[in-house]
Protein backbone atom coordinates (compact mmCIF):
# COMPACT_ATOMS: atom_id res chain seq x y z
CA UNK A 1 0.00 0.00 0.00
CA UNK A 2 2.44 2.23 0.87
CA UNK A 3 6.25 2.11 -0.78
CA UNK A 4 9.08 4.15 0.35
CA UNK A 5 11.42 4.10 -2.39
CA UNK A 6 15.02 5.70 -1.33
CA UNK A 7 14.12 8.99 0.00
CA UNK A 8 16.70 11.71 0.25
CA UNK A 9 16.40 14.90 1.07
CA UNK A 10 19.45 17.86 0.97
CA UNK A 11 18.65 21.32 3.01
CA UNK A 12 21.40 23.55 0.97
CA UNK A 13 24.72 21.36 2.04
CA UNK A 14 22.71 19.54 5.05
CA UNK A 15 21.29 15.79 4.11
CA UNK A 16 18.22 15.52 6.02
CA UNK A 17 17.26 12.42 5.24
CA UNK A 18 19.92 10.00 3.73
CA UNK A 19 18.35 7.29 1.44
CA UNK A 20 15.14 5.65 3.30
CA UNK A 21 13.40 3.28 2.02
CA UNK A 22 10.54 0.80 3.57
CA UNK A 23 7.13 -0.37 2.78
CA UNK A 24 3.94 -0.91 4.82
CA UNK A 25 1.02 -3.09 3.86
CA UNK A 26 -2.95 -3.45 4.66
CA UNK A 27 -3.13 -3.96 8.53
CA UNK A 28 0.08 -2.69 9.61
CA UNK A 29 0.76 0.35 12.04
CA UNK A 30 3.92 1.05 11.44
CA UNK A 31 5.88 3.47 14.75
CA UNK A 32 8.46 5.71 12.73
CA UNK A 33 10.63 6.58 15.74
CA UNK A 34 13.63 8.75 16.34
CA UNK A 35 14.80 11.52 18.54
CA UNK A 36 14.16 15.28 17.23
CA UNK A 37 16.10 16.15 14.62
CA UNK A 38 16.56 12.74 13.19
CA UNK A 39 14.27 13.32 9.72
CA UNK A 40 11.12 12.05 10.93
CA UNK A 41 9.00 15.24 10.14
CA UNK A 42 11.40 15.43 6.84
CA UNK A 43 10.68 11.98 5.85
CA UNK A 44 6.77 12.29 6.18
CA UNK A 45 6.60 15.84 4.48
CA UNK A 46 8.14 13.96 1.41
CA UNK A 47 6.28 10.75 1.48
CA UNK A 48 2.50 13.13 1.70
CA UNK A 49 4.40 15.28 -1.47
CA UNK A 50 4.55 18.21 0.56
CA UNK A 51 8.47 18.58 0.38
CA UNK A 52 9.84 17.60 -2.97
CA UNK A 53 12.38 15.12 -2.46
CA UNK A 54 15.94 15.49 -3.71
CA UNK A 55 15.47 11.77 -5.25
CA UNK A 56 13.80 9.27 -4.30
CA UNK A 57 10.15 8.88 -4.28
CA UNK A 58 6.83 7.21 -2.74
CA UNK A 59 4.09 5.00 -4.03
CA UNK A 60 1.01 4.93 -2.21
CA UNK A 61 -1.47 2.65 -3.26
CA UNK A 62 0.28 2.13 -6.90
CA UNK A 63 0.52 6.72 -6.95
CA UNK A 64 3.84 8.08 -7.39
CA UNK A 65 3.54 10.80 -5.47
CA UNK A 66 5.67 13.02 -7.19
CA UNK A 67 4.78 12.17 -11.13
CA UNK A 68 1.18 11.64 -9.71
CA UNK A 69 0.66 14.07 -6.68
CA UNK A 70 -3.39 14.77 -6.83
CA UNK A 71 -4.22 10.97 -6.98
CA UNK A 72 -1.73 9.70 -4.87
CA UNK A 73 -3.19 12.68 -1.96
CA UNK A 74 -6.65 11.36 -3.00
CA UNK A 75 -5.23 7.94 -1.26
CA UNK A 76 -4.21 9.15 2.55
CA UNK A 77 -5.33 11.02 4.69
CA UNK A 78 -2.83 13.05 7.18
CA UNK A 79 -2.29 14.57 10.54
CA UNK A 80 0.70 17.15 10.08
CA UNK A 81 2.86 17.69 13.37
CA UNK A 82 0.91 20.58 15.65
CA UNK A 83 -2.14 19.48 13.92
CA UNK A 84 -2.73 22.58 11.73
CA UNK A 85 -6.81 23.47 11.77
CA UNK A 86 -7.98 27.33 10.73
CA UNK A 87 -8.57 28.86 13.92
CA UNK A 88 -10.93 31.11 12.74
CA UNK A 89 -13.54 28.32 11.24
CA UNK A 90 -16.38 26.75 12.97
CA UNK A 91 -15.66 23.03 13.17
CA UNK A 92 -18.42 21.84 11.44
CA UNK A 93 -17.17 24.47 8.36
CA UNK A 94 -14.34 23.34 8.77
CA UNK A 95 -14.87 19.95 8.05
CA UNK A 96 -17.55 20.45 5.85
CA UNK A 97 -14.70 22.10 3.53
CA UNK A 98 -12.73 19.27 3.62
CA UNK A 99 -14.83 17.37 2.48
CA UNK A 100 -15.74 19.78 -0.37
CA UNK A 101 -12.56 19.60 -1.39
CA UNK A 102 -12.22 15.85 -1.21
CA UNK A 103 -14.46 15.97 -3.65
CA UNK A 104 -18.18 15.06 -1.67
CA UNK A 105 -21.04 16.79 -2.35
CA UNK A 106 -24.57 17.31 -1.37
CA UNK A 107 -25.89 14.53 0.97
CA UNK A 108 -22.46 12.47 0.82
CA UNK A 109 -21.03 15.84 2.09
CA UNK A 110 -23.39 15.63 5.10
CA UNK A 111 -23.12 12.03 5.60
CA UNK A 112 -18.98 11.81 5.76
CA UNK A 113 -18.95 15.35 7.98
CA UNK A 114 -21.36 13.53 10.94
CA UNK A 115 -19.47 10.56 10.21
CA UNK A 116 -16.47 12.25 11.19
CA UNK A 117 -17.69 14.52 13.70
CA UNK A 118 -19.06 11.23 15.73
CA UNK A 119 -16.31 9.09 15.27
CA UNK A 120 -13.94 11.61 17.21
CA UNK A 121 -16.59 12.49 19.57
CA UNK A 122 -16.51 15.95 18.54
CA UNK A 123 -21.05 16.24 18.74
CA UNK A 124 -20.43 18.83 21.56
CA UNK A 125 -18.05 21.54 20.09
CA UNK A 126 -19.20 20.95 16.36
CA UNK A 127 -20.55 24.65 16.26
CA UNK A 128 -17.58 26.47 18.33
CA UNK A 129 -14.70 28.11 16.91
CA UNK A 130 -11.77 25.99 16.43
CA UNK A 131 -9.43 28.76 18.19
CA UNK A 132 -11.37 28.74 20.96
CA UNK A 133 -11.00 24.89 21.77
CA UNK A 134 -8.63 22.74 23.79
CA UNK A 135 -5.40 21.15 22.40
CA UNK A 136 -6.88 17.54 22.96
CA UNK A 137 -9.96 18.97 21.12
CA UNK A 138 -8.41 20.52 18.02
CA UNK A 139 -6.08 16.99 17.80
CA UNK A 140 -9.17 15.36 17.37
CA UNK A 141 -10.48 18.30 14.75
CA UNK A 142 -7.27 17.91 12.59
CA UNK A 143 -7.86 13.53 12.91
CA UNK A 144 -11.27 14.07 11.75
CA UNK A 145 -10.57 15.86 8.68
CA UNK A 146 -7.98 12.70 7.88
CA UNK A 147 -10.23 10.00 7.99
CA UNK A 148 -13.03 12.40 6.75
CA UNK A 149 -12.58 10.31 3.26
CA UNK A 150 -12.11 6.71 4.79
CA UNK A 151 -8.51 6.51 3.39
CA UNK A 152 -7.06 3.40 2.67
CA UNK A 153 -3.87 5.09 4.46
CA UNK A 154 -3.22 7.30 7.28
CA UNK A 155 -0.13 8.87 7.96
CA UNK A 156 0.35 10.44 11.12
CA UNK A 157 2.83 13.17 12.80
CA UNK A 158 3.25 13.02 16.49
CA UNK A 159 -0.75 12.34 16.79
CA UNK A 160 -0.22 12.43 20.72
CA UNK A 161 2.17 15.10 21.33
CA UNK A 162 1.49 17.47 24.10
CA UNK A 163 -1.91 15.78 24.78
CA UNK A 164 -2.82 14.80 28.23
CA UNK A 165 -2.98 10.68 29.61
CA UNK A 166 -6.49 10.17 28.88
CA UNK A 167 -6.87 12.33 25.23
CA UNK A 168 -3.84 10.05 24.38
CA UNK A 169 -5.47 7.06 25.53
CA UNK A 170 -8.39 8.39 23.04
CA UNK A 171 -6.47 8.54 20.20
CA UNK A 172 -5.20 5.24 20.65
CA UNK A 173 -8.19 3.78 20.54
CA UNK A 174 -9.36 5.46 17.78
CA UNK A 175 -6.09 4.12 15.51
CA UNK A 176 -6.47 0.39 17.02
CA UNK A 177 -10.03 0.09 15.58
CA UNK A 178 -9.08 1.25 12.47
CA UNK A 179 -6.02 -0.61 12.05
CA UNK A 180 -7.42 -3.83 10.75
CA UNK A 181 -8.57 -2.08 7.51
CA UNK A 182 -5.67 0.10 6.33
CA UNK A 183 -2.20 1.19 6.20
CA UNK A 184 -0.75 3.63 8.85
CA UNK A 185 2.46 5.15 9.41
CA UNK A 186 2.84 7.02 13.06
CA UNK A 187 5.93 9.08 13.57
CA UNK A 188 6.72 9.54 17.40
CA UNK A 189 9.67 9.79 19.87
CA UNK A 190 7.56 8.38 22.64
CA UNK A 191 8.53 4.80 23.03
CA UNK A 192 5.26 3.32 25.15
CA UNK A 193 3.16 4.66 21.69
CA UNK A 194 4.96 2.54 19.60
CA UNK A 195 4.52 -0.54 22.13
CA UNK A 196 0.79 0.45 22.57
CA UNK A 197 -0.14 0.75 18.94
CA UNK A 198 2.01 -0.52 16.75
CA UNK A 199 2.72 -3.81 14.85
CA UNK A 200 5.95 -3.01 13.31
CA UNK A 201 8.66 -0.36 14.16
CA UNK A 202 11.79 1.57 12.25
CA UNK A 203 13.99 3.81 13.72
CA UNK A 204 15.68 6.51 11.99
CA UNK A 205 18.71 8.53 13.44
CA UNK A 206 20.40 11.19 11.39
CA UNK A 207 18.61 10.59 8.01
CA UNK A 208 18.85 7.04 7.71
CA UNK A 209 17.27 3.91 9.51
CA UNK A 210 18.97 1.85 12.23
CA UNK A 211 16.29 -0.61 13.24
CA UNK A 212 13.29 -2.28 11.11
CA UNK A 213 11.56 -5.05 12.60
CA UNK A 214 8.78 -5.82 15.55
CA UNK A 215 8.76 -4.01 19.17
CA UNK A 216 9.47 -7.50 20.81
CA UNK A 217 12.46 -7.81 18.32
CA UNK A 218 13.56 -4.51 19.42
CA UNK A 219 12.89 -5.37 22.96
CA UNK A 220 15.25 -8.38 22.93
CA UNK A 221 18.24 -6.63 21.33
CA UNK A 222 18.35 -5.35 25.05
CA UNK A 223 19.34 -8.01 27.60
CA UNK A 224 17.25 -6.13 30.38
CA UNK A 225 14.55 -6.15 27.97
CA UNK A 226 13.94 -2.60 28.37
CA UNK A 227 13.21 -0.27 25.09
CA UNK A 228 14.71 2.80 25.69
CA UNK A 229 18.00 1.68 26.65
CA UNK A 230 17.62 -0.20 22.67
CA UNK A 231 16.60 2.71 21.76
CA UNK A 232 19.76 4.92 22.96
CA UNK A 233 22.00 2.16 22.26
CA UNK A 234 21.06 2.41 18.38
CA UNK A 235 20.60 6.32 18.32
CA UNK A 236 23.63 7.82 19.66
CA UNK A 237 27.07 8.28 18.72
CA UNK A 238 29.56 7.02 20.63
CA UNK A 239 31.06 10.14 22.48
CA UNK A 240 27.49 10.97 22.85
CA UNK A 241 26.56 7.81 24.86
CA UNK A 242 29.79 8.63 26.92
CA UNK A 243 28.11 11.83 28.21
CA UNK A 244 25.03 10.28 28.23
CA UNK B 1 -5.52 23.11 -16.33
CA UNK B 2 -6.90 24.43 -12.63
CA UNK B 3 -10.34 22.29 -11.97
CA UNK B 4 -12.54 24.74 -11.48
CA UNK B 5 -14.02 23.01 -8.56
CA UNK B 6 -11.30 23.20 -6.64
CA UNK B 7 -10.93 27.08 -7.08
CA UNK B 8 -14.55 27.41 -5.91
CA UNK B 9 -13.89 25.43 -2.67
CA UNK B 10 -10.93 27.33 -1.72
CA UNK B 11 -12.38 30.62 -2.84
CA UNK B 12 -15.80 30.24 -0.83
CA UNK B 13 -13.35 28.91 2.52
CA UNK B 14 -11.04 31.97 2.00
CA UNK B 15 -14.12 34.53 1.59
CA UNK B 16 -15.58 32.38 4.16
CA UNK B 17 -12.73 33.34 6.73
CA UNK B 18 -12.82 37.27 6.04
CA UNK B 19 -16.45 37.35 7.40
CA UNK B 20 -15.90 34.63 9.77
CA UNK B 21 -13.72 37.54 11.77
CA UNK B 22 -14.08 40.98 12.17
CA UNK B 23 -11.72 41.68 9.30
CA UNK B 24 -14.03 41.77 6.68
CA UNK B 25 -16.57 44.68 8.74
CA UNK B 26 -13.46 46.48 10.11
CA UNK B 27 -12.36 46.56 6.48
CA UNK B 28 -15.28 47.56 4.56
CA UNK B 29 -16.40 50.36 7.30
CA UNK B 30 -13.24 51.96 7.12
CA UNK B 31 -12.89 51.37 3.39
CA UNK B 32 -16.22 53.23 3.15
CA UNK B 33 -15.50 55.79 5.66
CA UNK B 34 -11.86 56.75 3.92
CA UNK B 35 -13.60 56.70 0.60
CA UNK B 36 -16.45 58.79 1.62
CA UNK B 37 -14.66 61.50 3.33
CA UNK B 38 -12.00 62.10 0.65
CA UNK B 39 -14.56 62.39 -1.79
CA UNK B 40 -17.22 64.51 0.25
CA UNK B 41 -15.09 66.75 3.02
CA UNK B 42 -11.52 66.82 0.61
CA UNK B 43 -12.70 66.45 -2.87
CA UNK B 44 -15.73 68.49 -1.94
CA UNK B 45 -18.01 66.74 -4.11
CA UNK B 46 -21.28 69.05 -3.90
CA UNK B 47 -19.54 71.79 -4.28
CA UNK B 48 -18.18 71.24 -7.41
CA UNK B 49 -21.66 71.50 -9.17
CA UNK B 50 -20.73 68.87 -11.73
CA UNK B 51 -22.27 65.32 -11.78
CA UNK B 52 -19.77 63.63 -12.10
CA UNK B 53 -17.49 61.16 -9.93
CA UNK B 54 -13.88 62.36 -11.05
CA UNK B 55 -13.17 63.42 -7.56
CA UNK B 56 -14.46 59.79 -6.19
CA UNK B 57 -12.50 57.82 -8.48
CA UNK B 58 -9.49 59.79 -7.94
CA UNK B 59 -9.06 59.03 -4.65
CA UNK B 60 -9.17 55.07 -4.96
CA UNK B 61 -5.42 54.12 -6.59
CA UNK B 62 -4.24 55.78 -2.17
CA UNK B 63 -7.23 54.53 -0.73
CA UNK B 64 -6.15 50.58 -2.07
CA UNK B 65 -2.29 51.72 -0.95
CA UNK B 66 -3.72 51.59 2.72
CA UNK B 67 -6.16 48.70 2.19
CA UNK B 68 -5.66 45.63 -0.25
CA UNK B 69 -2.63 45.28 1.43
CA UNK B 70 -4.36 44.24 4.16
CA UNK B 71 -6.75 42.48 3.19
CA UNK B 72 -4.16 40.07 1.33
CA UNK B 73 -1.22 39.78 3.95
CA UNK B 74 -2.88 37.11 5.37
CA UNK B 75 -3.13 34.86 2.91
CA UNK B 76 -0.19 32.95 2.61
CA UNK B 77 1.56 34.21 5.79
CA UNK B 78 -0.82 32.97 8.11
CA UNK B 79 -1.35 29.38 6.12
CA UNK B 80 2.61 29.24 6.94
CA UNK B 81 2.25 30.85 10.68
CA UNK B 82 -0.15 28.62 11.90
CA UNK B 83 1.09 25.46 9.29
CA UNK B 84 -2.21 25.06 7.81
CA UNK B 85 -0.10 25.50 4.91
CA UNK B 86 1.01 21.88 5.46
CA UNK B 87 -2.65 20.74 5.18
CA UNK B 88 -3.82 22.68 2.54
CA UNK B 89 -1.30 21.19 0.19
CA UNK B 90 -1.41 17.96 0.80
CA UNK B 91 -5.20 18.06 -0.53
CA UNK B 92 -5.95 16.60 -3.44
CA UNK B 93 -5.78 19.62 -5.39
CA UNK B 94 -2.93 21.67 -7.26
CA UNK B 95 -0.77 24.63 -6.03
CA UNK B 96 -2.05 26.38 -8.81
CA UNK B 97 -5.62 25.68 -8.30
CA UNK B 98 -4.74 26.96 -4.42
CA UNK B 99 -3.51 30.10 -5.24
CA UNK B 100 -6.29 30.80 -8.31
CA UNK B 101 -8.82 30.05 -5.36
CA UNK B 102 -7.36 32.37 -2.61
CA UNK B 103 -6.57 35.49 -5.08
CA UNK B 104 -10.01 35.30 -6.43
CA UNK B 105 -11.12 35.13 -2.84
CA UNK B 106 -9.11 38.82 -2.40
CA UNK B 107 -10.53 40.00 -5.29
CA UNK B 108 -14.09 38.92 -4.81
CA UNK B 109 -13.80 40.78 -1.79
CA UNK B 110 -12.44 43.82 -2.94
CA UNK B 111 -15.16 43.56 -5.24
CA UNK B 112 -17.79 43.53 -2.65
CA UNK B 113 -16.49 46.53 -1.00
CA UNK B 114 -16.40 48.69 -3.74
CA UNK B 115 -19.44 47.62 -5.25
CA UNK B 116 -20.85 49.00 -1.56
CA UNK B 117 -20.02 52.68 -2.97
CA UNK B 118 -23.17 52.60 -4.73
CA UNK B 119 -24.82 54.95 -3.15
CA UNK B 120 -22.27 57.60 -4.32
CA UNK B 121 -23.02 56.73 -8.09
CA UNK B 122 -27.00 56.86 -6.68
CA UNK B 123 -26.57 60.31 -5.26
CA UNK B 124 -25.14 61.74 -8.17
CA UNK B 125 -27.54 60.30 -10.14
CA UNK B 126 -30.29 62.04 -8.22
CA UNK B 127 -28.84 65.46 -8.35
CA UNK B 128 -27.81 65.46 -12.21
CA UNK B 129 -27.25 63.56 -15.25
CA UNK B 130 -23.57 61.53 -14.73
CA UNK B 131 -22.10 60.07 -17.99
CA UNK B 132 -22.45 56.69 -17.30
CA UNK B 133 -19.80 55.79 -19.65
CA UNK B 134 -17.34 57.30 -17.58
CA UNK B 135 -19.11 55.72 -14.32
CA UNK B 136 -18.82 52.06 -15.55
CA UNK B 137 -15.57 52.70 -16.49
CA UNK B 138 -14.12 54.20 -13.36
CA UNK B 139 -15.71 51.10 -12.09
CA UNK B 140 -13.55 48.77 -14.39
CA UNK B 141 -10.64 50.37 -13.61
CA UNK B 142 -11.29 50.58 -10.16
CA UNK B 143 -11.57 47.20 -9.93
CA UNK B 144 -8.78 46.27 -12.00
CA UNK B 145 -6.35 47.99 -10.27
CA UNK B 146 -7.61 46.46 -6.79
CA UNK B 147 -7.09 42.99 -8.76
CA UNK B 148 -3.11 44.28 -9.45
CA UNK B 149 -3.05 45.37 -5.96
CA UNK B 150 -3.99 42.04 -4.51
CA UNK B 151 -1.81 40.30 -6.47
CA UNK B 152 0.87 42.11 -5.32
CA UNK B 153 -0.40 41.61 -1.93
CA UNK B 154 -0.49 37.90 -2.79
CA UNK B 155 2.80 37.46 -3.64
CA UNK B 156 4.24 39.34 -0.92
CA UNK B 157 2.36 37.40 1.19
CA UNK B 158 3.97 34.30 0.32
CA UNK B 159 7.15 35.22 0.77
CA UNK B 160 6.91 35.66 4.63
CA UNK B 161 5.55 34.17 7.93
CA UNK B 162 4.81 37.59 8.75
CA UNK B 163 1.83 39.65 8.03
CA UNK B 164 3.45 42.97 9.04
CA UNK B 165 6.76 42.55 6.69
CA UNK B 166 3.83 41.22 3.80
CA UNK B 167 2.60 44.95 4.33
CA UNK B 168 5.08 46.57 4.69
CA UNK B 169 6.67 45.12 0.92
CA UNK B 170 3.45 45.25 -0.97
CA UNK B 171 2.76 48.74 0.69
CA UNK B 172 6.50 49.81 -0.59
CA UNK B 173 5.48 47.76 -4.54
CA UNK B 174 2.15 49.72 -4.70
CA UNK B 175 3.65 52.93 -3.71
CA UNK B 176 6.40 52.91 -6.76
CA UNK B 177 4.02 51.59 -9.17
CA UNK B 178 1.83 54.30 -8.26
CA UNK B 179 4.33 57.61 -7.66
CA UNK B 180 5.93 56.15 -10.72
CA UNK B 181 3.54 57.71 -13.06
CA UNK B 182 1.92 60.71 -10.64
CA UNK B 183 2.76 64.23 -12.18
CA UNK B 184 4.48 65.51 -9.61
CA UNK B 185 7.17 62.55 -9.72
CA UNK B 186 7.33 62.64 -13.81
CA UNK B 187 7.60 66.53 -13.63
CA UNK B 188 10.64 66.22 -11.24
CA UNK B 189 12.48 63.85 -13.65
CA UNK B 190 11.71 65.34 -16.97
CA UNK B 191 13.56 68.49 -15.84
CA UNK B 192 16.53 66.10 -16.38
CA UNK B 193 15.89 62.29 -17.71
CA UNK B 194 15.45 62.04 -20.98
CA UNK B 195 11.59 62.21 -22.18
CA UNK B 196 11.85 58.37 -23.25
CA UNK B 197 13.47 57.30 -20.32
CA UNK B 198 10.54 58.67 -18.01
CA UNK B 199 7.79 57.52 -20.53
CA UNK B 200 8.89 53.94 -19.67
CA UNK B 201 8.88 54.27 -16.17
CA UNK B 202 5.88 56.02 -16.21
CA UNK B 203 4.33 53.26 -18.28
CA UNK B 204 4.92 50.90 -15.85
CA UNK B 205 2.44 53.00 -13.14
CA UNK B 206 -0.70 52.33 -12.20
CA UNK B 207 -1.99 56.00 -12.73
CA UNK B 208 -1.70 56.75 -16.38
CA UNK B 209 -3.53 53.43 -16.81
CA UNK B 210 -6.16 54.38 -14.18
CA UNK B 211 -6.53 58.04 -15.49
CA UNK B 212 -7.75 57.36 -18.92
CA UNK B 213 -10.07 55.02 -17.68
CA UNK B 214 -11.69 56.86 -14.88
CA UNK B 215 -12.39 59.20 -17.43
CA UNK B 216 -14.59 56.43 -19.01
CA UNK B 217 -12.43 55.53 -22.32
CA UNK B 218 -12.20 51.74 -21.69
CA UNK B 219 -8.44 50.87 -24.06
CA UNK B 220 -8.02 47.57 -24.19
CA UNK B 221 -4.34 47.89 -23.77
CA UNK B 222 -5.05 49.81 -19.84
CA UNK B 223 -7.14 46.25 -19.06
CA UNK B 224 -3.84 44.23 -20.56
CA UNK B 225 -1.48 46.32 -18.57
CA UNK B 226 -3.23 45.26 -15.50
CA UNK B 227 -3.95 41.59 -16.58
CA UNK B 228 -0.46 41.03 -16.89
CA UNK B 229 0.57 42.49 -13.83
CA UNK B 230 -1.97 39.75 -12.34
CA UNK B 231 -0.48 37.00 -14.33
CA UNK B 232 3.13 37.81 -13.71
CA UNK B 233 2.00 38.12 -9.82
CA UNK B 234 0.30 35.02 -10.00
CA UNK B 235 3.15 32.96 -11.87
CA UNK B 236 5.86 34.65 -9.40
CA UNK B 237 3.66 33.46 -6.19
CA UNK B 238 3.57 29.82 -7.99
CA UNK B 239 7.20 29.75 -7.82
CA UNK B 240 7.24 31.36 -4.34
CA UNK B 241 5.08 29.20 -2.46
CA UNK B 242 6.41 25.81 -4.12
CA UNK B 243 10.04 26.43 -3.60
CA UNK B 244 9.60 27.89 0.11
CA UNK B 245 6.89 25.10 1.44
CA UNK B 246 8.79 24.51 4.81
CA UNK B 247 10.38 28.32 5.16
Amino acid sequence: MIEVRNLVKNFGPFTAVKGVSFKVEKGEVLGFLGPNGAGKTTTMRMIVGFLPPTSGTAVICGHDVVEQPVEAKRMFGYLPENAPVYDSMLVANFLSFIAEIRGFKGAEKKERVESAIRKCHLESVRYQSIGTLSKGYRQRVCFAQAILHDPPVLIMDEPTDGLDPNQKHVVRMMIKQMAAQKSIIISTHILEEMDAVCTRAIIISNGSIVFNGTPDELRSRSPSGRLDEVFRELTLGKEEKVNA
Amino acid sequence: MPRVRNVFVVLKRELMSYFESPVAYVFMVFFLLLIGFLTFSVSRLYERNMADLQPFFFWYPWVFLILVPAATMGLWAEERDTGTIELLLTMPITLAEALLGKFLASWLFMAIAIALTFPVVVTVAILGDPDMGAVIGGYVGTLMLAGACAAIGMLTSSMTRSQVISYVISFTICLVLLLAGWEPITGFFSKWAPAWLVDTVAAFSFIPHFEALRRGVVDLRDIAYYTSIIVFMLFATHIVVENRKSA
